[in-house]
């Protein structure tokens, strides 16, 4: 399977984009954490950092205010503010 | 025939205004790069919103939705989004043409309107007819997401209190360095999401649900589309400013060679006239 793929997006530019082994999310009904081969989802986010762990085992965060991930064939689209 | 010195002075006059029309139009052809760059930017995140939201809301029943209330329109909300300086063409009367002609078709339904400035040329007509009761000109000086936002959230705000029936945004859409188009969108109320064919993906988890997400990104798509009308407008005000200075720097320079010919014209007919006046004295002198 291949390594499931991370994009955050704010209307003025890319925060992220690449491949993630896991990534946490700050849900509006709270943290979650989406993993390879997740199901399709359309979720919506609050104020946060998104935790990602990349391919190579490192640890970034990404601070966003808000906005909507959808996950679908093993992409990961994070609409911020 | 003109004197010479009147034809120098405006010959160097119109070599000033040159230089400063052919600097205006490469800081705008260079501003313009960046505007463009802002636009592409952007694109991705527009269509993913709209792909989500169509997702979302394909199966349910958006009546419920209150910035989908369709009002008989009594007060009606326009927002001319211009700039704040000149020297760019037609570029802002175009905004105001259109603007004017939005506001006298609901005058003439009898509605009342009500105008808010995004930028300062084409709004400052209408604060002389007293229109004019919210200003975001500071917005236009430099566009960011931020400033999009605030004005968004103001029109809903404006919108759900009922203090305005219907939303207008006029604003010059960029098709190409030289041609812009004027056009004018309503915002608000927003029309529903045109169904595109049937609902392919309906096995998606929704957190929270599919209600409460939409309410949550009908108000992004809304910041989304002034963000993009300002992001367009200033890319057009770069383009039209571009244009119409390459213009006045091809206009001085066919000016400029006119005069140059007038002037050497002038010169030659003074030296003749000199050697004339030279031999004539000295004829009259061996004479």
């Amino acid at each position: 399977m291949h390594p499931m793929q991370l994009e955050v997006l704010t209307p003025e530019k890319k925060l992220f984009s690449g491949e993630a082994k896991a990534v946490q999310f700050p849900g509006t009904d709270g943290l979650f954490q989406i993993l390879n081969g997740h199901a399709p989802l359309i979720a919506t986010l609050r104020a946060g950092d998104i935790r990602v762990e990349t391919a190579q085992g490192a640890t970034e965060s990404i601070a966003i205010n808000g906005g909507v991930v959808e996950v679908s064939n093993n992409v990961l689209s994070v609409l911020a503010q | 025939m003109a004197n010479l010195k009147e034809l120098r002075n405006r010959i160097a006059s119109v070599s000033s205004t040159m230089q400063i029309t052919s600097a205006m139009k490469m800081v705008s052809a260079a501003k313009l790069k960046k505007a463009q760059d802002a636009v592409t930017q952007m694109r991705p995140y527009a269509v993913k919103l709209n792909a989500v939201l169509s997702n979302v809301s394909a199966t349910l029943d958006a009546s419920e939705n209150p910035f989908a209330v369709e009002r008989t329109v009594r007060r009606v909300l326009v927002l001319p989004v211009s700039s704040n300086r000149g020297l760019c063409g037609a570029f802002n009367t175009n905004v105001y043409k259109a603007t004017r002609a939005l506001i006298a078709s609901y005058e003439a339904q009898g509605a009342q309107a009500e105008v808010w400035g995004v930028g300062k040329k084409a709004s400052e007509p209408f604060r002389k007819l007293d229109l004019v009761t919210s200003d975001f000109n500071a917005t236009m000086g430099a566009v960011s997401f931020a400033g999009a936002k605030e004005i968004g959230q103001k029109v809903m705000e404006a919108f759900t209190s009922g203090q305005v029936d219907a939303v207008y945004v006029v604003y010059n859409r960029f098709k190409n360095a030289a041609v812009q188009e004027v056009m004018a969108e309503q915002v608000l109320p927003i029309a529903a999401p045109a169904a595109e064919g049937p609902a392919a993906q309906s096995d998606y988890l929704y957190s929270p649900s599919k209600e409460e997400i939409l309410l949550d990104l009908i108000p992004t798509t809304i910041k989304i589309q002034v963000f993009k009308a300002l992001l367009d407008s200033v890319a057009s005000e770069h383009g039209a400013r571009m244009t119409a200075m390459h213009k006045a720097t091809d206009n001085a320079n066919s000016m400029r060679s006119e005069l140059r010919l007038q002037y050497n014209k002038a010169r030659q007919a003074a030296i003749t006239n000199e050697i004339l006046e030279i031999v004539a004295g000295a004829e009259a002198l061996s004479g």
